[in-house]
């Protein structure tokens, strides 16, 4: 099944489909993503039943800030489409998945302990990669690199935003 | 230690009730596969529960990359997992040059997919030889690590690295390959089959190697749609699903070869399809050998901005740019310099867009989002490892078996701890 063809078998449910580089794309909004999640799983003919990951974008001087994307597969024969949510800066939540696709747990705990994006209804949202006592989200665009202390007196290794390459 | 935790015992009230206990299992522990730490809630010896705990190898990558130039990125994400990271560096590159709209030469193709196999048996073989040492098997640890460094003596000659190469470039691969590098590859072809028909005798009638591994770490093609799971694992649960040729990559669909399936779904029909995988892999190589003597040409694209880490020639001592190149720059054209400069510090600027790049791995599907704002640098990339996700479908393989069967489970399920926390 070509990319158009999949967009033109999804649109009935999710109108706002465009194809960009072979790849399908949807955007929906966040009340409607488990609802929209669960139909692309289960309607005949389309099967996306392998949530693949699912990742946060952050444009800090944008509104909506947050761009959750969640790339979906169908195991045999393959299809692909992204599922994306805009995410107001000042309240990013959206409804946990692990419902639809168990998955999704890891993948939802990751991107809350990079980007501090609440996944509702998650059973146990808690950091993974990062110790527990961590502050802040690393991966946000805002987030201050912060220099490496080094062994010799007073020295410091500067950010690598301030080096001055790259 | 109570002696009672396991069995029933009577509390004080004389109520009588079972006790569990908890254990912690790494993160240093050598049969974890590097830095994985689980959480054990057992009865006996029977596990109830086991919570996996992970991230004690976070390195940053994601977030490194969007501080470095796009070609500074394979240098990162080859160091992601570690076992495989030619496919790592290819997915990252294939992204890139989605990205970008180019289109990489015939040859640049063949030594991809000549590499990337040869990565794939090296990596399955690391999962025979700690599997087998997990076991009690140290012969199959000797003559798997033993067969690993042939091969990764070949990568050494290719790429001068014997791990994260930094190899496979935007638009091509960086070098072409050594004088002696086919017949290396050759001589390779030559041993390498009878060695895999000796760990079969060794392994495939076993009786200790089946009683370990036939039945445990159970995983069937539902689970594995639930839990995300791809590769191997999903190939020994009877689904012939391989990304090579179901939507077939980097010309992988101009080559001849077999996907192994088993239908039992446990740790000894993973490890036959890994097995069976390597000879298949082996073809592909014979393949890419043969053509790759039929296909003079580039290993990177014409267009200078991008192919430019191509042509920097090394000199005769293998270390340093090539003297030649350097009486150019620095005596001859100041505006050869300048643009030496600026390809170097900055490199090419993307487009903006968003690509998900996937690749067949050694233990899954391994993707790339990519996102990039029309620098010169990446926006986003996001690393879907196979090893983190498969990790999350433990808990549901081990609940109800032993803790030995535990051990022959994780080394089955094969994940790498660098790709896990990246």
């Amino acid at each position: 099944m070509s990319p158009e063809h999949l967009a033109a078998a999804v649109r009935e449910r999710l109108p706002d489909v465009y194809v960009a580089r072979g790849e399908v794309v949807a955007v929906v909004e966040r009340d409607d993503l488990v609802d929209a999640l669960t139909w692309l799983r289960d309607r005949e003919g389309v099967a996306l039943d392998l949530l693949l990951s699912i990742t946060v974008t952050d444009w800090p001087h944008a509104e909506p800030r947050f761009w959750v994307a969640y790339d979906l597969r169908s195991t045999r024969p393959v299809r692909r489409l992204r599922l994306k949510v805009a995410l107001p800066g000042d309240d990013p939540w959206v409804p946990s998945v692990t419902g639809v696709h168990p998955t999704a747990d890891w993948h939802e705990r990751e991107q809350f302990d990079f980007f501090g994006v609440r996944f509702d209804g998650h059973p146990a949202l808690t950091r993974i990669l990062l110790p527990d006592d961590w502050e802040g989200y690393p991966l946000r665009k805002d987030e201050p690199l912060g220099g490496v202390s080094t062994w010799f007196e007073g020295a410091r290794l500067p950010p690598v935003d301030e080096r001055g390459m790259a | 230690m109570s002696d009672r935790i396991g069995v029933e015992a009577r509390d004080r009230s004389g109520e009588v009730r079972q006790e569990t206990m908890i254990i912690n299992m790494g993160p240093q522990h050598p049969s974890t596969h590097g830095v994985l730490r689980l959480l054990l809630e057992l009865d006996g010896e029977t596990i109830v529960s086991a919570t996996p705990v992970i991230g004690y190898l976070h390195t940053g990558i994601e977030k490194n990359t969007e501080y470095r130039t796009w070609v500074q990125g394979i240098t990162f994400v080859t160091r992601a997992d570690y076992l495989s990271p030619f496919f790592n560096e290819l997915a990252y590159c294939m992204g890139v040059e989605r990205l970008l709209g180019v289109e990489v030469p015939e040859r640049a193709h063949l030594i991809r997919v000549l590499v990337c196999e040869l990565n794939r048996i090296s990596s399955h073989l690391v999962t025979l030889a700690t599997g087998g040492l997990e076991m009690g098997a140290v012969s199959v640890m000797l003559y798997g690590l033993r067969e690993r460094e042939v091969i990764l003596d070949i990568f050494e000659a290719i790429t001068g690295l014997r791990m994260n190469h930094a190899y496979i470039r935007i638009g091509g691969v960086v070098m072409d390959l050594p004088e002696d590098g086919p017949a290396r590859v050759r001589r390779l072809l030559q041993v390498l089959p009878e060695r895999i028909d000796e760990y079969e005798t060794l392994l495939n009638d076993n009786p200790i190697w089946r009683e370990r591994n036939e039945g445990v770490g159970v995983l069937d093609a539902a689970g594995c749609a639930r839990f995300g799971v791809t590769g191997p694992m999903l190939r020994a649960a009877g689904v012939a699903s391989d990304l090579r040729k179901d939507e077939p990559y980097a010309g992988y669909e101009t080559f001849e070869f077999d996907v192994p399936t088993r239908t039992e779904g446990d740790a000894y029909a993973r490890y036959r399809v890994r097995i069976d995988e390597m000879r298949e892999s082996l073809r592909i190589v014979a393949q890419a050998l043969e053509r790759l003597e039929a296909t003079p040409g580039p290993v990177m694209i014409e267009d200078p901005k991008i192919g430019w880490q191509a042509r920097l020639s090394v000199g005769p001592d293998g270390i340093g740019n090539d003297p030649e190149y350097l009486r150019e720059i620095m005596e001859e054209s100041m505006e050869a310099l300048i643009h030496h400069f600026k390809m170097v510090t900055q490199g090419v600027r993307v487009p903006s867009g968003e690509v998900y790049q996937p690749v067949e791995g050694p233990r899954g599907e391994l993707g790339y989002h990519i996102v990039s704002d029309g620098d010169h640098r990446p926006y986003r990339v996001h690393i879907r490892d196979p090893s983190f996700v498969h990790l999350q479908a433990l808990p549901t393989m081990l609940e109800g078996y032993l803790v030995a069967d535990l051990i022959a489970a994780i080394a089955s399920l094969d994940p790498v701890m660098g790709g896990v926390d990246r």
